[in-house]
């Protein structure tokens, strides 16, 4: 393999797990939400850059998917909902940034040691593309367990799912088939989550799942 | 596909639209009728076609369906073994639809009974045909979930409810010990079709380990001991067709399930396998049979008497283990045999006297003994029947009890050619509890019998009953002339069970059919035979010519005379027999270690007017060493893991990501 284009994956890829970090310290919403937009725009890099590269020409579709709906459609609808909800000033984390942080350095360890270690004989890209893709997701789910708010525990799943894709993409001869159904189930669960919100919100006043343990009248 | 496996197929198929419909319809007048109308010819369609495979002989037959886990598929098989169970299945299924023709009008909820019946008929036929582990734990759990509803059709009864509660317990319990031991036998490649398990050999450890699970998944579904306390409770608990077809059937199938796996699936047993499923079934033959005798419903007695014949043939089923082992293939054969002739014994005067108890519980609404009595006056045909059923499982000829029975000692007198000192010790003394169990048996029908239809009415339910109807009669009268029928014929049923045996343990026995005068010869004629025609007839000769003497030399006519009342002045009901005390000498005897009974006699004071009392104690040892410390230590443990049913969202999220840290770390730092 030609030296430049592994650098080219290697750098991409490294640039997403960069980009997750920067999602654990994050305390605002719209600049949560700009960041997951940005983490979108580099995973379509990213997978373009694999079509390019595997010469699989389905893969450009996977990385248009990718542009237009994660790093345009939905940040803009998750914008709008905020604006709509009121809830743009919030500031929540459940854990300090300083822990988070030590964990997620923790668990990029943990994936590096463990794909590294269960894949010696594959080849070198996909190797570090798999062991970059599952830091990718053990942060998104990070994401998901540190907040409180039901806006930022979505833009967490929706990150995990970006470090499936690249995973995914990383792995040759992926179908386009299950990359659509897969972006569509996405969407769906982006859709079922939204109207979620506005009817949690309807009801308590608050995103805050808090006030879902509250009605269930249980002490936190 | 096959067409005769098809065939099979489409007869559960058949039963299941007929408990869909069952579902839809059972409020209908005549939707008693129908259903048992329809299982009655859908059993007998089934079990002709399984009897003409296991005649005609054609060897092998399979079947994939396109269901179930995808890379496997829904695979069903026939062969001699299924064949057999499926004639025993489908000829209870038969007999059973026709005595429901007449007792399910009894019923006073059919809509509990009727859509369950066709589904747990079609539960045991898939059981029977499954060819791959997936198939076969769907369709027994079916069979398991299907005859817990039938357990809970009377639900509203408090000990039902705790009975079917239990059952369920011990359902999922046997459940999972089959998966594991299915694991097991799928090894890490994952192969769940029968088929390649039967070409991996597992290592002796794993083969241990799988004996011991199927031991604990189909012994609790057959009742050995220690895993039997639900089956006395559910088994009664069921109307009583249902009862027979638990209690004669459904066991039956959890055999199966024991021979497909052991016998089939887990290739060359080493002999010390069967040192523990001897033992085992010795145990529960004896520890059966011995709460059959102190329990003075007749249902339950009925019950425990089934764990003592499970005992009997899983004694069997461990005798043929152990000669397979050794490299006896005729002695196995011999043994196997038995324990298949056995089964299909059982599934005869099992059924038929379950029958018997319902027709007794239909005429009078009594299952506790010390108030029937003197039923032979009311229920002239069915006590006749129920006494059949009674001699046939005593195990006395020329019934087909004694057929069987005779045969497994016939195996057991070959363990002194047996190499192993263990072996040579352990069979004889396994020996001597089969033996004791059918002397107590016999002591156990004598009190069925004689303190339910013998002596005098002990309450007013009992001189109101009459004959039950004739589609119930019709059931047991069929039973009671296949137990003579097979204890006459033993030859044939023998002859025929040789396309079971040739495959599992590599020999058959001698062909019987061609002895002269139906005669039976196991090993060789200067050892052993045995004659069921002569035996009968010189049982009907004798008792006529006496009963023609008594009658030609004694007076013709019929003279009631006074008893002598044992020093009552009042010589009432109550001072009959009971059959608590009819079983007291027993109780004396092994109650000290099989039940820690005590007696306490409360003497009232000198001058005092109140009356002495008896008092006896009695524990189910099983119930106190086994059952009570698990549900113990599961209470605690769900008492302590209780409020994580309370937790918010993230927290459980939290969970899920700490425990898949968890396994990437072990992943991590494996070595």
């Amino acid at each position: 393999m030609n030296g430049l284009t592994f650098d080219i994956a290697h750098l991409l890829a490294g640039s997403l797990v960069l980009i997750s970090f920067m999602m654990l310290y994050q305390d605002r919403l719209f600049a949560l939400i700009n960041v997951f937009a940005l983490h979108a725009v580099v995973l379509a890099l990213s997978v373009a850059w694999q079509a390019y590269i595997q010469d699989a020409h389905h893969l450009y579709i996977t990385a248009a998917i990718a542009l237009v709906f994660k790093a345009i459609v939905i940040p803009v609808g998750l914008h709008r909902i905020i604006q709509r909800l009121g809830i743009h000033r919030d500031i929540e984390t459940a854990v300090g940034i300083g822990p988070t942080m030590l964990a997620g350095i923790g668990l990029v360890t943990l994936s590096m040691v463990l794909m590294l270690r269960v894949t010696p004989e594959a080849d070198p890209l996909a190797r570090e593309d798999l062991a970059f893709a599952l830091s990718i997701i053990l942060l998104g789910l990070l994401v998901m367990v540190t907040r409180r708010n039901a806006v930022s525990q979505v833009v967490g799943f929706m990150s995990l799912e970006n470090g499936l894709v690249l995973a995914a993409t990383g792995a040759k001869g992926m179908p386009l088939v299950v990359e659509i159904s897969v972006a569509f189930s996405i969407l769906i669960a982006f859709i079922v989550i939204g109207v979620f919100l506005f009817r949690i919100r309807e009801r308590f006043d608050s995103v805050d799942i808090g006030a879902l343990d509250d009605y269930r009248g249980e002490r936190r | 596909m096959n067409s005769t496996v098809a065939l099979l197929l489409c007869g559960p198929a058949a039963l299941l639209a007929t408990a869909v419909m069952a579902a839809g319809a059972s409020r209908l007048a005549a939707a008693t009728r129908l259903v048992y109308g329809a299982t009655l010819a859908i059993s007998a369609v089934l079990l002709a076609t399984a009897a003409s495979h296991l005649a005609g002989n054609p060897g092998e037959a399979s079947a994939t369906l396109p269901l179930g886990l995808p890379w496997t598929g829904a695979r069903f098989r026939l062969d001699g073994l299924s064949a057999f169970f499926l004639v025993v299945v489908n000829l209870g299924g038969t007999i059973t639809s026709l005595y429901g023709l007449g007792y399910g009008r009894h019923e006073s909820q059919p809509h509990r009974v009727l859509p369950f019946y066709p589904a747990f008929l079609a539960g045991m036929n898939l059981v029977v045909l499954a060819n791959d582990a997936f198939s076969f734990l769907l369709s027994w759990e079916f069979m398991s979930l299907a005859s817990w509803a039938l357990v809970m059709a009377h639900h509203r009864d408090e000990a039902n409810r705790r009975a079917g509660y239990i059952y369920l317990v011990m359902a999922s319990f046997g459940t999972m010990a089959l998966l594991l031991a299915f694991g097991l036998l799928a090894g890490p490649a994952g192969t769940y079709a029968f088929d390649a398990m039967r070409t991996a050999h597992p290592d002796r450890f794993a083969a241990g380990a799988v004996l011991v699970l199927m031991l604990l998944g189909a012994g609790s579904k057959a009742g050995l001991v220690p895993l039997h306390a639900w089956l006395p409770l559910a088994h009664p608990a069921a109307p009583s067709h249902v009862s027979a077809l638990m209690s004669g059937i459904m066991t039956k199938v959890a055999i199966y399930g024991f021979i497909r796996v052991v016998f089939d699936l887990l290739g060359e047993p080493a002999w010390w396998l069967g040192v523990a499923v001897l033992l085992i079934g010795g145990v529960t033959a004896v520890l059966g049979i011995l709460h059959a005798l102190m329990e003075k419903d007749l249902k339950r007695l009925l019950a425990y008497s089934t764990i003592e014949n499970i005992g009997v043939i899983f004694a069997s089923l461990g005798l043929a283990l152990a000669f397979k082992a050794n490299g006896m293939p005729s002695a196995a054969a011999l043994a196997f045999t038995a324990a298949l002739f056995h089964v299909l014994n059982h599934s005869f005067f099992k059924s038929l006297l379950f029958f018997g108890a319902g027709a007794v519980l239909s005429a009078t609404g009594e299952r506790d003994m010390e108030k029937l009595g003197g039923l032979i006056h009311r229920l002239p045909v069915t006590s006749f029947v129920f006494l059949i059923g009674c001699v046939s499982i005593s195990a006395l000829p020329p019934f087909n009890g004694f057929a069987s029975e005779w045969l497994v000692f016939q195996a057991i007198l070959r363990s002194p050619e047996l190499p192993q000192w263990g072996l040579k010790v352990i069979v004889p003394a396994v020996g001597g509890m089969l033996a004791l169990s059918a002397a107590l048996a016999a002591a156990c029908f004598v009190k069925a019998f004689g303190i339910t239809f013998l002596g005098r009415a002990r309450s007013a339910a009992v001189e109101r009953a009459h004959e039950v109807d004739r589609w119930s009669l019709a059931a047991m009268v069929v039973l009671a002339a296949f137990c003579l029928l097979a204890g006459i014929l033993p030859g044939l049923v023998i002859d025929s069970l040789s396309t079971v045996t040739l495959p599992l343990v590599g020999e058959r026995m001698p062909v019987q059919m061609a002895q002269p005068w139906l005669s039976i010869v196991p090993i060789a004629e200067s050892r052993s035979s045995y004659n069921g025609l002569l035996v009968f007839a010189f049982i009907t000769i004798s008792a006529s010519l006496a009963a023609f003497f008594i009658h030609r030399f004694a007076s013709h006519a019929l003279r009631r005379g006074i008893a002598w009342g044992c020093g009552f002045p009042d010589a009432v009901p109550a001072a009959q027999y009971t059959a608590v005390s009819f079983a007291q000498p027993i109780r004396r005897v092994f109650g000290g270690f099989a039940f820690r009974s005590r007696e306490t006699v409360d003497m009232p004071a000198p001058g005092a007017l109140e009356p002495a009392r008896l008092k006896v104690e009695m524990h189910d040892v099983a119930w106190e060493i086994f059952y009570q410390p698990i549900t113990g230590a599961i209470d605690f443990a769900t008492e302590r893991l209780n409020h994580l049913q309370f937790l918010t969202i993230r927290r459980y999220l939290t969970l899920v990501f700490l425990y898949l840290v968890i396994l990437l770390l072990v992943l991590a730092l494996w070595p």
